[in-house]
């Protein structure tokens, strides 16, 4: 009953492309983000911001990316990993050569390095098709975490071959580093995710995300009615990428604190690649759906038992931890292959019309 | 100048200087392609037949090792505990045809890709919850495997080779072979072999998808189980063995996803390749430790010339 489309008519074609035809999904986004921006800051303790909120928002945005590569281009990629690790070393480099940067700055920077490398290794997706294409990301990698182990420039030649955010300060408040604060850190990563966000969504729904989608969808024929393929797939690896390697700088500057190559491997493309697929293919709300569950999910996995009372070694339950993963993977890919998002789509037809289906 | 010839004259005076070396660099090459073509031989049959890209096939090689492992220990003898861990590979079989992939016919390919990423965290977590997540000595031994090294003397040098491997070379030319056999000769096998032309065809004569998926998997457990045997008795049993995995993915790349002698062909030379390159180019030049990308790059390279792969069928696109 809360959820009424009746009456609320588009009387122009502006109206009708507006971002937010129906006035609830306003209504609803307003609450989301008020509880992003006020309320979830006053209410959560250093745990909740460590492990649910910020990472959360940087595996959203990391899967953002991905899924505009996969869900929107139609090119696949198990390289995700490699790609984040190139947006974070590209920022630890700026940040030790200027220390005087400013740090947004500094991260939106180092998507155009990842944006550069997706480029290089998107190129052979003009001919390689289909899973065939999976072997050109997984060469990007473990080509790109074995320079990140090998070249000592990278990592400033430190001993331990890991980077290590510097205390890094932004108009007197410490942003990044051991002195930051949980919360300006999630200020920061939150309104980060937030523009990014808001650019891709008009991204995706505007002439670019067309192109994009026909591309996916079928690319001879796409290339029949006019579509450059070269500039499409190309703009979708560059752009996939930058998003990419923002969240990666975001993921160690903000998150982490300190990296070592491994960090990047391809169980991390995987995650992404989870939460993108369990999210929704094609949608930019099921990232954000897609990484709350899968990060959540360990938490509450090792909440549960002692909430229950019951005595579990923690190697055992990192194990069922990782058996219970697997299958609700498999789970939620049976109840709806599209993910999430799609879930989401569909109760919203059914509110609408409840309680009357007929 | 000098910089040119470390590249392309150099390894070559070293090959043709020190031959001995050379055969040995080889052979280990060898030996461990051969590993790697029987885990792409398991990803194709599953891929011919259901158009599944099966990345679970580098889990259930440890799964079955560590099976088998897990069960000796129980005290149950070696020769009944491979019989057991075939039957527990039926078991996974019959299970993932009919929880994972019965309710997911007809999905997206990358669908199906990421249920069988799925099945191996599930086998990972599952594995190391009943047979802990320690590292195993595989039961080499206990099941009749020589042990000992052979010296063969070769120019002026020898080179060693491990009888372990040579068995593991055997046991692998004889499953190929078998292989063969059953996908050429037996009804069942043609049945795969007519699935993976034309699921609709096969159908429609008659063939059961469902009994013929079960069995494609349970023989994708076979040759799990032989490569377990294998590859543990070189290094332990661990789950960090899934790393082989990954290295699968080119060899079938570069053979044709189709492809079974693609598989044979692609697992060697990328084999031979990488254990070439790391060791006359990777470690002089480059730092070492390129095995763990080159097997990629030379996919890719090869890819970009023939993108279905060297023995893979020719892809052909209409609107």
């Amino acid at each position: 009953m809360l959820y009424r489309t009746a009456g609320q008519f588009k009387t122009s074609y502006k109206k009708d492309q507006a971002l937010f035809p129906v006035r609830q999904d306003a209504t609803l986004l307003a609450l989301i983000l008020g509880l992003a921006w006020i309320v979830f800051p006053f209410m959560a303790s250093e745990f909740a911001f460590q492990t649910l909120l910020i990472p959360v928002l940087v595996y959203s945005l990391a899967a953002l990316g991905l899924n505009i590569l996969t869900g929107f281009a139609g090119q696949l990629s198990l390289g995700t990993g490699a790609f984040m690790g190139v947006g974070a070393y590209a920022c630890y480099k700026m940040i030790t050569i200027f220390p005087e940067m400013n740090l947004i700055v500094a991260v939106l920077l180092s998507g155009f390095f990842s944006s550069i490398v997706g480029v290089a290794f998107g190129l052979p997706s003009l001919r390689i098709k289909g899973f065939y294409l999976a072997i050109a990301t997984l060469a990007a990698q473990f080509f790109l975490v074995w320079m990140f182990e090998k070249v000592g420039w990278l990592y400033n030649y430190s001993n331990t071959g890991a980077i290590q955010v510097p205390n890094i300060d932004m108009f007197g408040v410490a942003v990044a580093g051991p002195l930051a604060s949980s919360v300006t850190k999630y200020y920061f990563v939150l309104f980060i995710v937030t523009v990014v966000t808001v650019v891709m969504i008009n991204l995706t729904r505007g002439t670019q995300g067309r192109i994009w989608k026909a591309t996916r969808d079928m690319d001879i024929a796409a290339e029949l009615i006019g579509i450059n393929l070269l500039k499409s797939k190309l703009t979708a690896f560059a752009v996939s990428s930058y998003v990419v390697g923002v969240s990666g700088a975001l993921f160690v500057f903000l998150w982490r604190g300190a990296a070592e190559p491994n960090l990047f491997d391809i169980s991390l493309s995987f995650r992404v690649l989870f939460i993108a697929i369990i999210g929704g293919l094609g949608s930019i709300m099921g990232n954000f759906l897609g990484a709350i569950l899968i990060v959540a999910l360990p938490v509450v996995l090792n909440i549960l038992p002692e909430l229950f009372g019951i005595e579990i070694a923690s190697a055992t339950v990192e194990h069922l931890n990782i058996m219970i993963i697997g299958s609700l993977i498999i789970f939620f890919l049976i109840i709806e292959p599209h993910g999430l998002a799609r879930l989401w789509a569909l109760i919203r037809e059914k509110l609408i019309i409840w309680p009357f289906p007929h | 100048m000098e910089f040119l010839s470390k590249i392309f004259v150099d390894p070559f005076v070293d090959m043709v200087a020190y031959p001995d070396f050379f055969l040995q660099v080889l052979w280990e090459g060898l030996v461990s392609g051969i590993l790697y073509s029987l885990i792409a031989l398991g990803f194709v049959l599953i891929f011919r037949s259901s158009r599944i890209f099966n990345f679970a096939q580098g889990i259930m090689v440890v799964f079955a090792a560590l099976t088998l492992v897990g069960l000796h220990e129980m005290g149950v003898p070696a020769w009944v505990s491979v019989a057991l861990t075939l039957v527990v590979m039926f078991g996974l079989a019959f299970t993932i045809e009919r929880v994972v992939l019965r309710p997911l016919v007809g999905q997206p390919d990358i669908i199906l890709f990421m249920a069988t990423i799925g099945i191996t965290l599930f086998l990972i977590g599952f594995g190391e919850l009943i047979f802990g997540g320690e590292t195993k000595v595989m039961i080499t031994e206990q099941l009749g495997i020589p042990t000992g090294r052979m010296r063969l003397d070769v120019f002026d040098g020898y080179i060693s080779l491990e009888e372990k491997d040579l068995t593991a070379v055997a046991a692998a030319g004889t499953l190929v072979v078998g292989l063969l056999i059953f996908l050429n000769k037996t009804r069942m096998g043609r049945a795969i072999r007519a699935l993976g032309d034309d699921h609709q065809a096969a159908l429609s004569v008659g063939i059961s998808l469902q009994t013929i998926w079960v069995l494609v998997w349970f023989v994708a457990g076979i040759i799990a189980l032989v490569t377990g045997i294998a590859w543990g008795a070189r290094a332990n049993v661990s789950f960090a063995l899934e790393i082989i995995a990954y290295k699968a993915l080119p060899v079938l790349m570069l053979g044709g996803l189709e492809s079974i002698s693609g598989a044979i062909i692609g697992g060697l030379a990328i084999g031979l390749l990488e254990k070439l390159f790391e060791l006359y180019w990777g470690q002089p030049l480059l730092g070492g430790n390129t095995e763990t990308w080159f097997a990629y790059v030379l996919a890719l390279i090869v890819l970009l010339f023939r993108p279905q792969g060297l023995f893979g069928e020719k892809i052909i696109e209409r609107v």
